[in-house]
């Protein structure tokens, strides 16, 4: 159950208590979060839309541990990250959670393999295991074939699969999307929120997703709109579609 | 654990001209320090060679070289006599020696240059042993017959074997070649003493040093108390590897100092070239620098990259220069000794010890060049890093 | 030029990167400058032999002296003015590293022959009375701090035992590269306290009425003593001073090719940091194009901005080779001429300015020839 009053219970798997982050602009002072608040369970699928400016990918990265607020707390599963270190953070990021960006921010250099591999460098695994690890999630993700390609050599769907597949093979606890689909064609975005649907739907992930885009939000169970620094609007979407 | 030495490699690659440009500015400061220190090494090598631990020479005391040195004949007996002197089947291996120098037309340009001319005695080849007759025959005492050294006749015209050659006034036929060791021995003209003397109007048994084989080389003590003793003589006694290092520092000192400095220059030139390579390459992965931030690799991995990267370019770099270089061992090139006014000729030397010294160099710049922009790249803010298009 | 903001602005976009390219320049220059003072040292020499004296020596050995009796009968041959003659001391002061040039020489001509040489005249009489006497030049009183009336003690080495002497004139160069390290004393007190050579000289300086006839002279010079005991070997004062800079084996080419190595790597660096920025700025160059800018200008911008960087650069690097220069000689003693002239300066800005030309052509070729469409396109 998602909620964005603050009376959420202690078992929220992400929990969010008056979050502020202000932004200095030469002289200006500018609030981008004023006091939000945010409750979200394991299983969840939240969207995050809001006008430009509104502070949706601010949220994100402060959720995923990219950026520090200005104030308030963020719990995820137990740990309190608005306090942590820059090197407990990394570690944390590293664990809990998967990015999907809206450029797929694949290395170019990389084949598609070593790409997804990569977060699996950070834990102690063999490399058999890890080579386990990636041919199942590109396996997920049906681009297993394309796995000795370089991302100049795959069309932006199938770019974006792997970033997708990059971003579960290390089973994090939950997946942070910016503008999933922002660059791709209607087809390619229809295919890859097929996807997120899957893994939510199938393989229990969380997901939440910052978008334009409202087809995209529908696949959402929840659609949250930011306004004024604040959520609002918990828009329950019909589940079956 | 690490971000792959993979994605480093192939960064490289891909931004080859970058790589490249980087690369060459290392590759020539590397290059330019080695063959400069080859030369000095060379220079120091050459004469240090004509000097034997288990020689000493016998100047005048107070004269700084050979040339301004004066030791009559009765001296020399007395120095024959001496303890710690070796004796042969000839006698005691003693060379008293005169120095001259004569001008003759180097091969390469036309202008005259000057050669060391050495009045020797016949005992000269033992009491050197390092130099052999390797073409033609010694000189006959008391005939004006030369023995040049096997640099001369490559270096100067009208000297081959079996040739005339007008010296002091009178004409010398070249009887003999021989082969110094690689030492200034190469460079000079050899001849009997008292012929020497005569033919240049010097005062007759009169030389300018002696030079004395000893029993070993800890005889040296034993044979310098004996002599500043002596009432009969006033000299000073060295060894003769000591003298030789004396000599070669002027020039040394020289091509050293200036040597390092151009290679220290060219060195703060090539870390620049370096830290453009690094900062440009750091600016355009902006993103994907971030991407693996933000994926849990941390400070020290990004930055550990980096610097990998750097030190992949600078050790190319150090490679290809040392390689440049090491064709130039062995060559030979000349110039003038100060200390005695002639022309010698020598070998760049490149020691292994050299080119050790270049790559350690080369990576030094590597890191100078590589550590800013990796911290840089370590410390920018990745969601800024994230958006950068 | 109204767009000058407009390129400093583009070059301060990123500073390090221009202050690094800028560095690359003045680290070229500044090499630049040390190595023409070199080859200026080397060169010293020739620049500033006179054109007209001649050097007579011992056709023998250079070390080989020539009798004094010479003198009147150079004077004697047609076409000479002049003759003054001088002996090599080679001492030693304090150290053997202390080392500058000491010449016995010959006081009723050394001084007239030698007019770049500027010697106050009551000094020059004080010299002329004491027979100790010596004059040192400005450049060498300098460098231990001697002062006019200092006795000053020097060890021989060729002439042994320990000569006393006293500073009775300082002299000057009157150009800017005349050597004044030089120690002179007078001949005929070596000549006195010289047990071993007397009335010998170690070489002659012949003056000629005419440069342009100093050929003739050298032959009949030479064949006046031909066949004496004592033969000789002229010389003009240049090839002199030239042979043994010949002697000292290939330094210009040394030079030479240590000086393009720099220029090549830094052409190589500057050309690929402007591509770079090029890439970089395609969508602002596409911007201006819009506007109205034409494509001629974009070529002109890139060019203008390298050649600042070049000229900022090179500037500084001269600058700091001149100031170099100026704290003397580093090898103490060896160089004493380290000066870095005005053509060499101009000589160094001028290939800084053309390396930056050449290595920015590509790159502005490449934004003139950038199309707005596609320019604007890529994201």
């Amino acid at each position: 159950m998602v909620r964005v009053d603050g009376g959420g219970n202690a078992s929220s798997l992400i929990r969010v208590r008056g979050l502020d982050k202000t932004y200095q602009r030469g002289s200006e002072e500018i609030h981008v979060l004023q006091g939000l608040n945010l409750d979200v369970e394991a299983g969840d699928f939240v969207a995050f839309m809001g006008p430009s400016g509104s502070g949706k990918t601010t949220l994100l990265n402060l959720l995923g541990g990219l950026d520090l607020p200005s104030a308030g707390s963020i719990t995820v599963a137990g740990d309190e990250i608005a306090s942590m270190s820059a090197r407990k953070l990394t570690a944390w990021r590293a664990r809990h959670v998967g990015f999907v960006f809206q450029m797929y921010n694949l290395i170019p250099v990389l084949t598609a393999f070593q790409n997804v591999e990569l977060p699996l460098l950070l834990t102690r695994l063999s490399a058999a295991e890890r080579r386990r690890h990636v041919e199942a999630a590109l396996a997920v993700v049906g681009v297993a074939d394309r796995m000795d390609h370089y991302p100049r050599q795959l069309s932006g769907g199938q770019e974006q699969r792997v970033g997708i597949a990059r971003a579960i093979v290390a089973d994090p606890t939950f997946l942070l999307c910016d503008e999933p689909t922002g660059d791709l064609d209607r087809k390619s975005a229809d295919a890859i929120l097929d996807l997120l649907d899957r893994l939510v739907r199938e393989y229990g992930k969380t997901a939440l997703m910052v978008t334009h885009d409202p087809r995209a939000a529908e696949r959402a169970h929840v659609v949250l709109r930011l306004e004024k620094g604040v959520l609002v609007d918990a828009v329950e979407a019909v589940d079956a579609r | 654990m690490a971000i792959p030495l993979a994605y480093n490699l192939r960064s490289l690659k891909v931004r080859w001209t970058s790589t490249v440009v980087a690369v060459l500015g290392i590759a020539g400061t590397v290059g330019v320090f080695v063959a400069m220190l080859a030369l000095a090494q060379g220079f120091r090598a050459t004469l240090m060679a004509s000097g034997s631990p288990r020689n000493a020479i016998v100047r005048r005391a107070g004269a700084t070289s050979e040339m301004e040195s004066i030791i009559p004949l009765d001296q020399v007996r007395v120095i024959e006599d001496a303890p710690g002197v070796e004796r042969g089947g000839a006698g005691p291996l003693v060379s008293p020696e005169v120095v001259v120098v004569a001008a003759f037309p180097l091969k390469r340009s036309g202008t005259d240059a000057n050669v060391q001319v050495r009045g020797v005695s016949r005992k000269v080849l033992s009491v050197r042993d390092s130099v052999r007759v390797i073409a033609g025959r010694f000189f006959q005492p008391g005939l004006a017959e030369l023995v040049v050294g096997r640099n001369v006749g490559r270096s100067y015209v009208g000297f081959d074997l079996g040739k005339t050659v007008r010296l002091g006034g009178g004409t010398w036929t070249v009887v003999g070649v021989v082969d110094g060791g690689g030492s200034a021995f190469d460079s000079e003209l050899w001849c009997d003493a008292n012929v020497l003397n005569q033919v240049f109007q010097r005062p007759q048994n009169i030389f300018q040093s002696v030079t004395v084989r000893l029993v070993s080389p800890e005889a040296l003590t034993v044979l310098k108390d004996a002599l500043t003793a002596d009432p009969r003589v006033t000299v000073q006694v060295d060894r003769e590897v000591d003298y030789y290092e004396k000599q070669s520092r002027q020039l040394t000192r020289l091509i050293t100092v200036l040597g390092t400095m151009v290679a220290l220059v060219m060195g703060i030139g090539a870390v620049f070239g370096a830290l453009n390579t690094m900062y440009s390459a750091v600016a355009e992965r902006a993103r994907e620098i971030g991407t693996m931030r933000a994926i849990g690799f941390g400070i020290g991995s990004v930055v550990t990259s980096f610097v990998f990267e750097a030190l992949c370019i600078a050790t190319v770099g150090g490679l290809l220069g040392c390689a440049a270089v090491l064709p130039l061992n062995n060559l030979t090139t000349g110039t003038i000794n100060w200390q005695t006014f002639s022309h010698l000729a020598f070998a760049f030397r490149v020691t292994p010890l050299l080119l050790l010294s270049g790559l350690l160099f080369a990576l030094l710049m590597g890191v100078v060049g590589g550590v800013p922009p990796a911290l840089r790249a370590a410390r920018q803010h990745i969601a800024v890093a994230l958006r950068e298009l | 030029m109204k767009y000058w903001r407009l390129i400093l602005a583009n070059l301060l976009r990123k500073k390090v990167r221009a202050g690094l390219t800028a560095g690359s320049f003045a680290v070229a220059l500044f090499l630049f400058g040390l190595l023409a003072v070199v080859r200026g040292a080397f060169q010293q020499g020739v620049a500033v032999a006179g054109v007209d004296r001649l050097v007579v020596v011992n056709k023998v050995s250079i070390i080989q002296p020539l009798p004094l009796s010479y003198r009147d009968r150079l004077l004697r041959i047609p076409g000479v003015t002049q003759v003054t003659f001088a002996n090599w001391f080679g001492g030693v002061y304090q150290d053997e590293r202390n080392f500058f040039p000491q010449f016995a020489i010959d006081r009723e001509g050394y001084r007239q022959m030698f007019s770049e040489f500027l010697v106050p005249d009551e000094q020059w009489q004080a010299f002329l009375a004491d027979r100790e006497g010596c004059v040192v030049g400005e450049g060498l009183a300098e460098r231990f701090r001697w002062k006019l009336g200092d006795r000053i003690p020097i060890k021989g080495t060729i002439f042994p035992g320990t000569w006393e002497f006293n500073i009775r004139a300082i002299y000057r160069g009157r150009r800017r590269q005349d050597d004044t390290t030089q120690f002179w004393f007078r001949w005929d007190y070596l000549d006195e306290r010289n047990p071993y050579r007397k009335g010998l000289v170690g070489w002659y300086t012949v003056r000629v009425a005419n440069p342009d006839d100093a050929v003739r002279v050298v032959k009949a010079i030479d064949g006046e003593f031909a066949n004496s005991p004592n033969e000789t070997k002229t010389d003009t004062e240049r090839s002199f001073a030239a042979s043994w800079v010949k002697q000292m084996g290939n330094i210009e080419f040394l030079i030479l090719s240590i000086g393009g190595v720099v220029f090549f790597t830094l052409l190589l660096v500057t050309g690929n940091t402007m591509a770079i920025a090029v890439r970089e700025r395609g969508r602002e160059l596409a911007v201006l194009k819009a506007i109205g800018f034409s494509d001629g200008f974009a070529l002109a911008l890139i060019l203008a901005e390298t050649v600042a960087v070049a000229a900022a650069g090179g500037g500084t690097g001269l600058a700091l080779a001149k100031l170099f220069t100026l704290r003397g000689d580093p090898t103490r003693g060896l160089l004493p001429f380290f000066y870095l002239p005005p053509e060499a300066i101009a000589l160094g800005f001028g290939l800084a300015i053309a390396v930056g030309l050449m290595a920015a052509i590509l790159p502005a070729l490449s934004a003139m020839r950038l199309r707005v469409v596609d320019a604007l396109r890529r994201v």
